[in-house]
Protein backbone atom coordinates (compact mmCIF):
# COMPACT_ATOMS: atom_id res chain seq x y z
CA UNK A 1 0.00 0.00 0.00
CA UNK A 2 1.72 3.19 -0.97
CA UNK A 3 0.64 6.90 0.06
CA UNK A 4 -0.31 7.56 -3.45
CA UNK A 5 -2.72 4.33 -3.54
CA UNK A 6 -4.18 5.71 -0.20
CA UNK A 7 -5.16 9.05 -1.16
CA UNK A 8 -7.26 8.23 -4.21
CA UNK A 9 -10.75 6.37 -3.43
CA UNK A 10 -11.00 4.71 -6.49
CA UNK A 11 -8.95 3.91 -9.08
CA UNK A 12 -9.34 1.81 -12.64
CA UNK A 13 -7.10 0.62 -15.13
CA UNK A 14 -8.16 -1.20 -18.30
CA UNK A 15 -11.09 -2.36 -16.04
CA UNK A 16 -13.37 -4.74 -17.68
CA UNK A 17 -16.85 -6.75 -17.07
CA UNK A 18 -17.86 -9.49 -19.09
CA UNK A 19 -21.19 -11.63 -18.43
CA UNK A 20 -20.52 -14.48 -21.31
CA UNK A 21 -20.21 -12.96 -24.35
CA UNK A 22 -21.46 -9.41 -23.72
CA UNK A 23 -19.20 -6.83 -22.67
CA UNK A 24 -20.93 -4.71 -19.89
CA UNK A 25 -17.80 -2.59 -19.03
CA UNK A 26 -14.98 -2.66 -21.07
CA UNK A 27 -11.55 -1.15 -20.51
CA UNK A 28 -12.61 1.87 -19.10
CA UNK A 29 -9.87 4.04 -17.06
CA UNK A 30 -11.00 6.71 -14.77
CA UNK A 31 -9.72 7.89 -11.10
CA UNK A 32 -12.12 9.55 -8.26
CA UNK A 33 -10.22 12.03 -6.18
CA UNK A 34 -11.07 12.78 -2.56
CA UNK A 35 -13.85 15.05 -1.91
CA UNK A 36 -15.16 15.18 -5.22
CA UNK A 37 -18.70 14.46 -6.74
CA UNK A 38 -18.04 11.78 -9.82
CA UNK A 39 -20.38 11.00 -12.26
CA UNK A 40 -20.96 7.97 -14.72
CA UNK A 41 -23.76 9.55 -17.59
CA UNK A 42 -25.26 7.13 -19.86
CA UNK A 43 -28.28 5.42 -21.34
CA UNK A 44 -29.53 1.91 -19.27
CA UNK A 45 -27.20 -0.51 -20.41
CA UNK A 46 -24.22 1.67 -20.55
CA UNK A 47 -22.20 -0.29 -17.92
CA UNK A 48 -23.20 2.67 -15.08
CA UNK A 49 -24.31 0.29 -12.41
CA UNK A 50 -21.93 -2.54 -13.69
CA UNK A 51 -18.93 -0.61 -12.83
CA UNK A 52 -20.73 0.99 -9.42
CA UNK A 53 -21.24 -2.78 -7.87
CA UNK A 54 -17.22 -3.71 -9.01
CA UNK A 55 -16.41 -0.50 -7.28
CA UNK A 56 -18.59 -1.71 -4.15
CA UNK A 57 -17.23 -4.69 -4.12
CA UNK A 58 -20.20 -7.08 -5.17
CA UNK A 59 -18.96 -7.98 -8.66
CA UNK A 60 -15.53 -9.58 -9.30
CA UNK A 61 -14.19 -7.66 -12.34
CA UNK A 62 -13.19 -9.70 -15.50
CA UNK A 63 -9.72 -7.92 -16.44
CA UNK A 64 -8.26 -5.00 -15.63
CA UNK A 65 -6.69 -3.08 -12.33
CA UNK A 66 -8.85 -1.24 -9.80
CA UNK A 67 -8.54 -0.26 -6.41
CA UNK A 68 -10.64 0.90 -3.81
CA UNK A 69 -8.81 3.38 -1.10
CA UNK A 70 -5.84 1.50 -2.47
CA UNK A 71 -6.85 -1.77 -1.56
CA UNK A 72 -7.88 -4.59 -4.54
CA UNK A 73 -11.76 -5.50 -3.83
CA UNK A 74 -11.17 -9.38 -4.68
CA UNK A 75 -8.65 -9.52 -1.94
CA UNK A 76 -10.02 -6.73 1.02
CA UNK A 77 -13.73 -6.69 -0.34
CA UNK A 78 -15.15 -6.93 3.29
CA UNK A 79 -12.34 -3.97 4.58
CA UNK A 80 -13.35 -1.63 1.95
CA UNK A 81 -17.23 -2.83 2.29
CA UNK A 82 -16.77 -1.41 6.26
CA UNK A 83 -16.18 2.36 4.81
CA UNK A 84 -18.49 2.51 2.36
CA UNK A 85 -22.16 3.85 1.59
CA UNK A 86 -24.39 2.41 -1.29
CA UNK A 87 -27.35 3.18 -2.30
CA UNK A 88 -28.94 0.86 -5.13
CA UNK A 89 -30.63 1.00 -8.09
CA UNK A 90 -33.76 -0.64 -6.07
CA UNK A 91 -33.83 0.38 -2.64
CA UNK A 92 -34.01 -3.44 -1.02
CA UNK A 93 -35.11 -2.11 2.53
CA UNK A 94 -36.64 -4.61 4.69
CA UNK A 95 -40.44 -3.25 4.21
CA UNK A 96 -41.38 -5.43 7.20
CA UNK A 97 -39.34 -3.64 9.56
CA UNK A 98 -39.89 -0.20 11.06
CA UNK A 99 -37.77 3.20 9.30
CA UNK A 100 -36.24 2.71 13.18
CA UNK A 101 -35.28 -0.63 12.92
CA UNK A 102 -34.00 -0.71 9.16
CA UNK A 103 -31.43 1.00 10.12
CA UNK A 104 -31.01 -0.65 13.39
CA UNK A 105 -30.18 -4.02 11.72
CA UNK A 106 -27.65 -2.50 8.92
CA UNK A 107 -25.81 -0.18 11.85
CA UNK A 108 -25.19 -4.39 13.15
CA UNK A 109 -23.75 -5.15 10.03
CA UNK A 110 -20.92 -2.95 10.41
CA UNK A 111 -20.90 -3.64 14.26
CA UNK A 112 -21.78 -0.57 15.44
CA UNK A 113 -22.23 -0.35 19.24
CA UNK A 114 -26.12 -0.51 19.90
CA UNK A 115 -26.44 3.36 21.28
CA UNK A 116 -24.09 4.56 18.61
CA UNK A 117 -26.47 3.33 16.00
CA UNK A 118 -29.59 5.22 18.39
CA UNK A 119 -27.27 8.25 17.97
CA UNK A 120 -26.70 8.39 14.43
CA UNK A 121 -30.19 7.24 13.71
CA UNK A 122 -31.59 10.21 15.13
CA UNK A 123 -28.95 12.31 13.13
CA UNK A 124 -29.32 11.23 9.88
CA UNK A 125 -33.59 10.49 10.33
CA UNK A 126 -33.26 14.34 11.65
CA UNK A 127 -31.15 14.88 7.94
CA UNK A 128 -33.22 12.81 5.42
CA UNK A 129 -36.78 14.16 7.29
CA UNK A 130 -38.07 10.88 8.09
CA UNK A 131 -37.94 12.04 12.11
CA UNK A 132 -42.17 11.84 12.07
CA UNK A 133 -41.89 8.48 10.55
CA UNK A 134 -39.39 6.57 12.42
CA UNK A 135 -41.98 4.05 14.29
CA UNK A 136 -43.51 3.55 10.93
CA UNK A 137 -43.71 0.45 8.69
CA UNK A 138 -41.40 0.75 5.55
CA UNK A 139 -43.90 -0.64 3.20
CA UNK A 140 -46.36 2.25 2.93
CA UNK A 141 -43.66 5.04 2.85
CA UNK A 142 -43.86 7.04 -0.57
CA UNK A 143 -41.47 6.53 -2.90
CA UNK A 144 -38.81 9.78 -2.52
CA UNK A 145 -39.45 8.75 1.76
CA UNK A 146 -38.14 4.82 0.97
CA UNK A 147 -34.76 6.55 -1.50
CA UNK A 148 -34.37 8.89 1.86
CA UNK A 149 -33.89 5.76 3.84
CA UNK A 150 -31.99 4.15 1.71
CA UNK A 151 -29.45 7.25 1.81
CA UNK A 152 -30.14 7.51 5.76
CA UNK A 153 -28.95 3.44 5.50
CA UNK A 154 -26.08 4.45 3.18
CA UNK A 155 -25.15 6.56 5.74
CA UNK A 156 -25.27 4.64 9.49
CA UNK A 157 -21.52 3.52 9.42
CA UNK A 158 -20.03 7.26 8.30
CA UNK A 159 -18.44 5.84 4.92
CA UNK A 160 -15.33 7.45 3.49
CA UNK A 161 -17.08 7.06 -0.24
CA UNK A 162 -20.60 6.93 -1.45
CA UNK A 163 -21.97 5.03 -4.37
CA UNK A 164 -25.13 6.29 -5.40
CA UNK A 165 -26.76 4.14 -8.48
CA UNK A 166 -29.53 6.78 -10.45
CA UNK A 167 -30.73 7.67 -6.89
CA UNK A 168 -33.60 9.88 -8.14
CA UNK A 169 -34.74 7.64 -10.98
CA UNK A 170 -38.31 6.78 -10.52
CA UNK A 171 -39.46 9.70 -8.01
CA UNK A 172 -41.49 12.44 -8.61
CA UNK A 173 -39.51 16.12 -9.50
CA UNK A 174 -40.62 17.37 -5.59
CA UNK A 175 -39.14 14.44 -3.95
CA UNK A 176 -36.19 14.26 -6.40
CA UNK A 177 -35.34 18.27 -5.56
CA UNK A 178 -35.51 16.92 -1.47
CA UNK A 179 -32.64 14.00 -2.74
CA UNK A 180 -30.64 16.53 -4.86
CA UNK A 181 -31.02 19.12 -1.82
CA UNK A 182 -29.44 16.06 0.85
CA UNK A 183 -26.61 15.19 -1.56
CA UNK A 184 -25.68 18.50 -1.91
CA UNK A 185 -25.19 19.20 1.87
CA UNK A 186 -23.26 16.01 1.60
CA UNK A 187 -20.77 17.21 -0.97
CA UNK A 188 -20.62 20.18 0.37
CA UNK A 189 -19.64 18.86 3.86
CA UNK A 190 -16.69 17.16 1.88
CA UNK A 191 -18.27 13.72 0.98
CA UNK A 192 -16.79 11.70 -1.77
CA UNK A 193 -19.70 10.69 -3.82
CA UNK A 194 -20.02 8.43 -6.38
CA UNK A 195 -23.17 8.26 -8.59
CA UNK A 196 -24.86 7.17 -12.05
CA UNK A 197 -27.70 9.37 -14.16
CA UNK A 198 -29.24 8.86 -17.17
CA UNK A 199 -30.38 12.32 -16.52
CA UNK A 200 -28.19 15.69 -17.82
CA UNK A 201 -29.87 17.98 -15.19
CA UNK A 202 -28.69 15.35 -12.08
CA UNK A 203 -25.67 14.91 -13.51
CA UNK A 204 -25.17 19.04 -14.15
CA UNK A 205 -26.59 20.04 -10.40
CA UNK A 206 -24.07 17.40 -8.60
CA UNK A 207 -21.20 16.54 -10.50
CA UNK A 208 -18.01 17.97 -10.49
CA UNK A 209 -16.90 15.91 -12.49
CA UNK A 210 -18.46 12.84 -15.16
CA UNK A 211 -17.49 10.44 -17.70
CA UNK A 212 -20.29 9.81 -20.57
CA UNK A 213 -20.22 6.20 -20.94
CA UNK A 214 -21.81 4.25 -23.78
CA UNK A 215 -21.99 0.82 -24.73
CA UNK A 216 -19.36 -0.22 -21.65
CA UNK A 217 -16.76 2.53 -22.96
CA UNK A 218 -15.95 5.74 -21.76
CA UNK A 219 -16.23 8.43 -24.26
CA UNK A 220 -15.45 11.24 -22.82
CA UNK A 221 -15.11 12.69 -19.41
CA UNK A 222 -14.53 16.31 -17.91
CA UNK A 223 -17.00 18.83 -16.07
CA UNK A 224 -20.37 19.05 -16.72
CA UNK A 225 -19.29 23.48 -18.24
CA UNK A 226 -15.98 21.43 -19.79
CA UNK A 227 -17.87 19.12 -21.90
CA UNK A 228 -20.61 21.00 -22.85
CA UNK A 229 -18.05 23.34 -24.23
CA UNK A 230 -15.93 21.23 -25.68
CA UNK A 231 -18.79 19.58 -27.83
CA UNK A 232 -21.51 22.50 -27.94
CA UNK A 233 -22.47 25.88 -28.70
CA UNK A 234 -23.36 28.20 -25.98
CA UNK A 235 -26.99 27.69 -27.48
CA UNK A 236 -29.45 25.28 -29.28
CA UNK A 237 -32.45 25.92 -31.08
CA UNK A 238 -34.92 23.44 -31.63
CA UNK A 239 -37.58 23.70 -34.60
CA UNK A 240 -40.84 21.57 -34.59
CA UNK A 241 -41.96 21.61 -38.12
CA UNK A 242 -45.26 20.09 -39.53
CA UNK A 243 -45.30 16.58 -40.05
CA UNK A 244 -45.28 16.43 -43.50
CA UNK A 245 -41.77 18.48 -43.87
CA UNK A 246 -38.72 16.58 -45.00
CA UNK A 247 -36.47 17.20 -42.39
CA UNK A 248 -33.10 16.01 -43.42
CA UNK A 249 -33.94 18.10 -46.67
CA UNK A 250 -34.80 21.16 -44.67
CA UNK A 251 -31.35 20.46 -42.67
CA UNK A 252 -29.58 20.51 -45.47
CA UNK A 253 -30.31 23.92 -46.67
CA UNK A 254 -29.03 25.13 -43.27
CA UNK A 255 -25.78 23.60 -43.63
CA UNK A 256 -25.68 24.98 -46.46
CA UNK A 257 -25.48 27.91 -44.67
CA UNK A 258 -23.18 27.09 -42.55
CA UNK A 259 -24.95 26.35 -39.35
CA UNK A 260 -24.26 22.78 -37.41
CA UNK A 261 -27.43 20.78 -37.49
CA UNK A 262 -28.47 17.61 -35.76
CA UNK A 263 -32.02 15.38 -37.04
CA UNK A 264 -34.13 14.10 -34.96
CA UNK A 265 -37.30 11.85 -35.22
CA UNK A 266 -39.19 14.82 -34.31
CA UNK A 267 -37.28 18.32 -35.05
CA UNK A 268 -34.23 19.42 -35.68
CA UNK A 269 -31.44 21.29 -33.46
CA UNK A 270 -29.18 23.76 -34.39
CA UNK A 271 -26.12 24.51 -33.11
CA UNK A 272 -25.22 28.32 -32.59
CA UNK A 273 -23.67 30.35 -29.95
CA UNK A 274 -26.07 32.90 -30.89
CA UNK A 275 -30.00 31.39 -31.04
CA UNK A 276 -31.63 34.22 -32.15
CA UNK A 277 -29.67 35.02 -35.01
CA UNK A 278 -29.55 31.27 -36.14
CA UNK A 279 -33.30 31.20 -35.69
CA UNK A 280 -33.48 34.13 -37.84
CA UNK A 281 -31.54 32.28 -40.41
CA UNK A 282 -33.77 29.38 -40.54
CA UNK A 283 -36.47 31.88 -41.34
CA UNK A 284 -34.23 33.37 -43.70
CA UNK A 285 -34.43 29.89 -46.02
CA UNK A 286 -37.71 29.77 -45.44
CA UNK A 287 -38.19 27.43 -42.69
CA UNK A 288 -41.84 27.82 -41.14
CA UNK A 289 -41.29 25.73 -37.80
CA UNK A 290 -44.82 24.65 -35.29
CA UNK A 291 -42.78 25.89 -32.50
CA UNK A 292 -39.48 27.23 -32.29
CA UNK A 293 -37.27 27.09 -28.47
CA UNK A 294 -33.63 28.37 -27.93
CA UNK A 295 -32.15 27.04 -24.69
CA UNK A 296 -28.58 26.36 -23.35
CA UNK A 297 -27.10 23.48 -24.47
CA UNK A 298 -27.17 20.88 -21.72
CA UNK A 299 -25.08 17.57 -21.11
CA UNK A 300 -28.02 15.60 -23.35
CA UNK A 301 -26.25 17.49 -26.19
CA UNK A 302 -22.89 16.61 -25.52
CA UNK A 303 -24.11 12.63 -25.31
CA UNK A 304 -25.69 13.73 -28.88
CA UNK A 305 -22.61 14.72 -30.37
CA UNK A 306 -20.66 11.92 -28.80
CA UNK A 307 -23.23 9.33 -29.71
CA UNK A 308 -25.23 10.73 -32.43
CA UNK A 309 -28.41 9.45 -30.12
CA UNK A 310 -30.10 11.19 -27.58
CA UNK A 311 -30.04 9.66 -24.34
CA UNK A 312 -33.47 9.01 -24.40
CA UNK A 313 -33.37 6.82 -27.59
CA UNK A 314 -30.20 5.29 -26.35
CA UNK A 315 -32.29 4.29 -23.05
CA UNK B 1 -19.92 24.47 12.71
CA UNK B 2 -21.58 21.12 14.07
CA UNK B 3 -19.68 17.56 13.11
CA UNK B 4 -20.70 16.90 9.71
CA UNK B 5 -23.58 13.96 9.70
CA UNK B 6 -23.06 10.81 8.38
CA UNK B 7 -19.88 10.26 6.87
CA UNK B 8 -16.24 11.21 7.78
CA UNK B 9 -14.03 14.04 5.86
CA UNK B 10 -11.84 11.89 3.09
CA UNK B 11 -8.98 10.45 4.18
CA UNK B 12 -9.73 8.90 7.34
CA UNK B 13 -7.21 5.98 6.71
CA UNK B 14 -5.83 4.45 9.72
CA UNK B 15 -9.38 4.98 11.49
CA UNK B 16 -10.52 1.67 9.66
CA UNK B 17 -9.29 -1.29 11.52
CA UNK B 18 -10.04 -1.36 15.64
CA UNK B 19 -7.43 -1.34 17.48
CA UNK B 20 -5.67 -4.64 18.27
CA UNK B 21 -7.68 -6.83 20.68
CA UNK B 22 -11.45 -4.99 20.38
CA UNK B 23 -13.73 -7.64 20.22
CA UNK B 24 -15.94 -7.20 17.06
CA UNK B 25 -19.03 -9.71 16.44
CA UNK B 26 -18.70 -12.54 14.25
CA UNK B 27 -20.22 -11.67 10.94
CA UNK B 28 -22.53 -14.77 10.91
CA UNK B 29 -23.87 -13.41 14.37
CA UNK B 30 -24.29 -9.91 12.78
CA UNK B 31 -26.56 -11.85 10.72
CA UNK B 32 -28.33 -13.84 13.29
CA UNK B 33 -29.59 -10.71 15.09
CA UNK B 34 -30.94 -9.37 12.18
CA UNK B 35 -33.36 -12.30 11.89
CA UNK B 36 -34.28 -12.13 15.42
CA UNK B 37 -35.30 -8.53 14.85
CA UNK B 38 -37.55 -9.54 12.12
CA UNK B 39 -38.76 -12.39 14.07
CA UNK B 40 -39.98 -10.18 16.54
CA UNK B 41 -43.01 -9.34 14.17
CA UNK B 42 -44.04 -12.73 13.81
CA UNK B 43 -43.35 -14.58 17.06
CA UNK B 44 -46.99 -15.02 17.16
CA UNK B 45 -47.77 -17.43 14.74
CA UNK B 46 -44.33 -19.01 15.02
CA UNK B 47 -45.44 -19.83 19.02
CA UNK B 48 -48.95 -21.13 17.35
CA UNK B 49 -47.43 -23.67 15.48
CA UNK B 50 -44.44 -25.01 17.87
CA UNK B 51 -47.19 -25.65 20.88
CA UNK B 52 -50.29 -27.18 19.01
CA UNK B 53 -48.83 -28.98 16.19
CA UNK B 54 -46.89 -31.56 18.91
CA UNK B 55 -49.68 -32.00 20.92
CA UNK B 56 -51.71 -32.63 17.43
CA UNK B 57 -49.66 -35.19 15.76
CA UNK B 58 -49.43 -37.10 19.55
CA UNK B 59 -52.79 -37.18 19.70
CA UNK B 60 -53.99 -38.30 16.49
CA UNK B 61 -51.26 -40.36 15.74
CA UNK B 62 -50.24 -41.54 19.21
CA UNK B 63 -53.09 -41.99 21.07
CA UNK B 64 -55.42 -42.55 17.68
CA UNK B 65 -54.00 -44.53 15.73
CA UNK B 66 -51.90 -45.93 18.33
CA UNK B 67 -54.49 -47.64 20.39
CA UNK B 68 -55.24 -49.72 16.92
CA UNK B 69 -51.85 -50.84 16.61
CA UNK B 70 -51.38 -51.62 20.18
CA UNK B 71 -54.20 -54.16 19.85
CA UNK B 72 -53.31 -56.37 16.95
CA UNK B 73 -49.50 -56.06 18.13
CA UNK B 74 -48.20 -57.25 14.47
CA UNK B 75 -45.34 -56.10 15.16
CA UNK B 76 -42.55 -55.63 17.63
CA UNK B 77 -41.97 -52.05 18.26
CA UNK B 78 -38.32 -51.08 20.04
CA UNK B 79 -40.52 -48.92 22.66
CA UNK B 80 -43.67 -51.27 23.03
CA UNK B 81 -46.04 -48.82 22.54
CA UNK B 82 -47.44 -47.33 19.49
CA UNK B 83 -47.30 -43.86 20.97
CA UNK B 84 -43.46 -44.53 22.46
CA UNK B 85 -42.35 -45.55 18.71
CA UNK B 86 -44.27 -42.80 16.59
CA UNK B 87 -43.82 -39.77 18.74
CA UNK B 88 -39.68 -39.21 18.83
CA UNK B 89 -40.64 -39.35 14.79
CA UNK B 90 -43.08 -37.25 14.63
CA UNK B 91 -40.38 -34.64 16.54
CA UNK B 92 -37.76 -35.26 13.51
CA UNK B 93 -40.62 -35.37 10.99
CA UNK B 94 -41.61 -31.65 12.43
CA UNK B 95 -38.27 -29.96 12.52
CA UNK B 96 -37.82 -31.48 8.64
CA UNK B 97 -41.02 -29.40 7.68
CA UNK B 98 -40.19 -26.16 9.42
CA UNK B 99 -36.70 -26.04 8.08
CA UNK B 100 -37.86 -27.50 4.44
CA UNK B 101 -40.18 -24.25 4.85
CA UNK B 102 -38.06 -22.01 5.75
CA UNK B 103 -35.60 -22.60 3.32
CA UNK B 104 -37.10 -22.26 0.26
CA UNK B 105 -39.51 -18.82 -0.03
CA UNK B 106 -38.12 -16.99 2.41
CA UNK B 107 -34.50 -17.20 0.64
CA UNK B 108 -35.60 -16.87 -2.95
CA UNK B 109 -37.75 -13.69 -1.73
CA UNK B 110 -34.28 -12.32 -0.31
CA UNK B 111 -32.70 -12.00 -3.99
CA UNK B 112 -36.01 -12.08 -5.97
CA UNK B 113 -38.73 -9.96 -4.23
CA UNK B 114 -37.66 -8.36 -1.25
CA UNK B 115 -34.04 -8.11 -2.27
CA UNK B 116 -32.99 -7.73 0.73
CA UNK B 117 -29.86 -9.85 0.47
CA UNK B 118 -28.10 -7.56 -1.86
CA UNK B 119 -28.33 -4.85 0.54
CA UNK B 120 -26.48 -7.28 3.43
CA UNK B 121 -23.77 -7.97 1.24
CA UNK B 122 -23.06 -4.40 -0.08
CA UNK B 123 -21.94 -4.46 3.90
CA UNK B 124 -18.74 -5.81 5.82
CA UNK B 125 -20.99 -8.89 5.44
CA UNK B 126 -20.08 -11.91 2.81
CA UNK B 127 -22.75 -14.46 1.35
CA UNK B 128 -20.57 -16.87 3.61
CA UNK B 129 -22.10 -14.97 6.54
CA UNK B 130 -25.62 -15.12 4.89
CA UNK B 131 -25.27 -18.51 5.00
CA UNK B 132 -23.96 -19.26 8.04
CA UNK B 133 -26.13 -16.78 10.00
CA UNK B 134 -29.10 -18.23 8.23
CA UNK B 135 -28.43 -21.62 9.19
CA UNK B 136 -27.35 -20.86 12.83
CA UNK B 137 -30.60 -18.88 13.56
CA UNK B 138 -32.89 -21.77 11.86
CA UNK B 139 -30.84 -23.89 14.61
CA UNK B 140 -32.09 -21.46 17.56
CA UNK B 141 -36.01 -21.57 15.95
CA UNK B 142 -35.45 -25.18 15.68
CA UNK B 143 -33.99 -25.82 19.01
CA UNK B 144 -36.93 -23.64 20.73
CA UNK B 145 -39.34 -26.19 19.21
CA UNK B 146 -37.15 -29.36 19.99
CA UNK B 147 -37.19 -28.28 23.94
CA UNK B 148 -40.98 -27.86 23.85
CA UNK B 149 -41.61 -31.06 21.93
CA UNK B 150 -39.36 -33.03 24.18
CA UNK B 151 -41.05 -31.68 27.23
CA UNK B 152 -44.47 -33.14 25.86
CA UNK B 153 -43.35 -36.37 24.88
CA UNK B 154 -42.28 -36.35 28.83
CA UNK B 155 -45.92 -35.07 29.25
CA UNK B 156 -47.28 -38.24 27.20
CA UNK B 157 -45.03 -40.68 29.14
CA UNK B 158 -43.15 -41.45 26.52
CA UNK B 159 -39.66 -40.86 27.71
CA UNK B 160 -37.55 -43.87 28.77
CA UNK B 161 -34.09 -42.48 29.18
CA UNK B 162 -32.23 -39.78 30.32
CA UNK B 163 -30.54 -39.75 27.48
CA UNK B 164 -33.32 -37.56 26.17
CA UNK B 165 -31.92 -34.20 26.91
CA UNK B 166 -29.83 -34.89 24.17
CA UNK B 167 -32.60 -35.51 21.30
CA UNK B 168 -33.32 -31.88 21.15
CA UNK B 169 -30.13 -31.40 19.36
CA UNK B 170 -30.39 -34.50 17.38
CA UNK B 171 -33.15 -33.06 16.18
CA UNK B 172 -31.79 -29.51 15.37
CA UNK B 173 -28.97 -31.53 13.45
CA UNK B 174 -32.03 -33.39 11.59
CA UNK B 175 -33.56 -30.06 10.32
CA UNK B 176 -30.41 -28.69 9.25
CA UNK B 177 -29.28 -31.23 7.32
CA UNK B 178 -32.77 -30.41 5.58
CA UNK B 179 -32.26 -26.90 5.77
CA UNK B 180 -29.04 -26.17 4.57
CA UNK B 181 -28.80 -27.69 1.54
CA UNK B 182 -32.27 -26.76 -0.15
CA UNK B 183 -31.49 -23.05 1.16
CA UNK B 184 -28.29 -23.58 -1.24
CA UNK B 185 -30.59 -25.06 -3.96
CA UNK B 186 -33.26 -21.98 -3.43
CA UNK B 187 -31.16 -19.72 -3.83
CA UNK B 188 -29.94 -21.05 -7.43
CA UNK B 189 -33.81 -20.71 -8.77
CA UNK B 190 -34.78 -18.35 -10.94
CA UNK B 191 -38.63 -18.64 -9.68
CA UNK B 192 -40.77 -21.04 -7.39
CA UNK B 193 -42.04 -23.12 -10.12
CA UNK B 194 -39.78 -26.11 -8.46
CA UNK B 195 -40.87 -25.75 -4.95
CA UNK B 196 -44.02 -27.61 -4.82
CA UNK B 197 -42.10 -30.18 -6.72
CA UNK B 198 -39.49 -30.23 -3.73
CA UNK B 199 -42.38 -30.69 -1.30
CA UNK B 200 -44.18 -33.63 -2.99
CA UNK B 201 -41.68 -35.63 -4.44
CA UNK B 202 -38.58 -35.11 -1.62
CA UNK B 203 -40.34 -33.49 2.13
CA UNK B 204 -43.49 -35.70 1.72
CA UNK B 205 -42.40 -39.06 0.45
CA UNK B 206 -39.43 -38.76 2.92
CA UNK B 207 -42.22 -38.03 5.95
CA UNK B 208 -44.02 -41.17 5.24
CA UNK B 209 -41.62 -43.78 4.24
CA UNK B 210 -38.71 -42.51 6.56
CA UNK B 211 -39.90 -45.04 9.46
CA UNK B 212 -41.75 -42.24 11.01
CA UNK B 213 -44.77 -44.43 10.95
CA UNK B 214 -43.27 -48.20 10.90
CA UNK B 215 -39.64 -49.39 10.63
CA UNK B 216 -38.18 -49.04 7.37
CA UNK B 217 -37.52 -52.91 7.49
CA UNK B 218 -41.24 -53.27 6.37
CA UNK B 219 -40.84 -51.80 3.09
CA UNK B 220 -39.73 -53.66 -0.30
CA UNK B 221 -35.97 -53.78 -0.68
CA UNK B 222 -35.47 -51.09 -2.91
CA UNK B 223 -37.61 -48.80 -1.83
CA UNK B 224 -35.83 -49.38 2.13
CA UNK B 225 -32.38 -48.94 0.69
CA UNK B 226 -33.56 -45.28 -0.55
CA UNK B 227 -34.72 -44.36 2.93
CA UNK B 228 -31.58 -45.15 4.70
CA UNK B 229 -29.77 -42.65 2.91
CA UNK B 230 -32.47 -39.83 3.40
CA UNK B 231 -31.57 -37.84 6.33
CA UNK B 232 -35.33 -37.89 8.03
CA UNK B 233 -34.08 -41.66 8.53
CA UNK B 234 -30.83 -40.95 10.60
CA UNK B 235 -32.43 -38.17 12.52
CA UNK B 236 -35.60 -40.47 13.58
CA UNK B 237 -32.77 -43.50 14.67
CA UNK B 238 -30.92 -40.68 16.62
CA UNK B 239 -34.55 -39.17 18.43
CA UNK B 240 -36.04 -42.83 19.13
CA UNK B 241 -32.42 -44.16 20.32
CA UNK B 242 -31.69 -41.15 22.42
CA UNK B 243 -35.82 -41.15 23.93
CA UNK B 244 -36.26 -44.39 24.52
CA UNK B 245 -32.67 -45.88 25.29
CA UNK B 246 -31.76 -47.74 23.00
CA UNK B 247 -28.87 -45.36 21.49
CA UNK B 248 -26.10 -47.31 20.19
CA UNK B 249 -22.50 -46.83 18.90
CA UNK B 250 -24.51 -46.64 15.83
CA UNK B 251 -25.54 -43.26 16.41
CA UNK B 252 -22.23 -41.92 15.79
CA UNK B 253 -22.65 -42.96 12.57
CA UNK B 254 -26.13 -41.30 12.19
CA UNK B 255 -24.46 -37.89 13.68
CA UNK B 256 -21.13 -37.88 10.99
CA UNK B 257 -24.45 -38.39 8.18
CA UNK B 258 -26.04 -35.49 9.60
CA UNK B 259 -23.10 -33.46 9.64
CA UNK B 260 -21.95 -34.06 6.46
CA UNK B 261 -25.34 -32.88 4.90
CA UNK B 262 -25.32 -29.84 6.90
CA UNK B 263 -21.71 -29.19 5.99
CA UNK B 264 -22.53 -30.39 2.13
CA UNK B 265 -25.59 -28.24 2.36
CA UNK B 266 -23.14 -25.02 3.69
CA UNK B 267 -20.66 -25.15 1.36
CA UNK B 268 -23.04 -25.64 -1.66
CA UNK B 269 -24.64 -22.50 0.11
CA UNK B 270 -21.34 -20.80 -0.17
CA UNK B 271 -21.02 -21.54 -3.74
CA UNK B 272 -24.92 -20.51 -5.00
CA UNK B 273 -24.90 -17.26 -2.83
CA UNK B 274 -21.99 -16.02 -4.04
CA UNK B 275 -23.06 -16.68 -7.66
CA UNK B 276 -26.00 -14.73 -6.73
CA UNK B 277 -24.86 -11.86 -5.24
CA UNK B 278 -21.70 -11.13 -6.35
CA UNK B 279 -22.25 -11.63 -10.57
Amino acid sequence: MDDAGLSVPVAARGLTKTFGSFRAVDDVDFQVQPGEAFGFLGPNGAGKSSTMRMIGCVSPRTAGDLTVFGLDPTRDGSTIRARLGVVPQEDALDVELNVRENLYVYGRFFDLKRSEIRRRTEELLEFTQLTERADDRVEPLSGGMKRRLTIARALINQPDLVLLDEPTTGLDPQARHLVWDRLYRLKQQGATLILTTHYMDEAEQLCDRLVVMDNGRIVDDGSPRALIDRHCTKEVVELRLAATTDLERSAGHLRRDGLEVEVLPDRILIYADDGEAALSFADGVGLRPESALIRRSTLEDVFLALTGRTLVEAG
Amino acid sequence: MTTPIGHRRYPSVGSVQPPAGTWTTPRFVRVVEYHLVGYRRMWRGSIVRIVISPILYLLSMGIGVGSLVDQRGAVDLAGGSYLAFVAPGLMAAAAMQSASAASLYPVLASVKWLRTAYGQVGTPLRPVDLVVGLQAWFAILALAAAIFFTLVLAVFGVVASPLVVLAPLATVLGGLSFSAPLAAWAMSQQDDHKFSVVFRLIVLPMFLLSGVFFPVEQLPAPLEAVAVVAPLWHTIELTRGLTLGTAGMSDFFHVAVLVAYVIAGCLYGKRTYTRRLYP
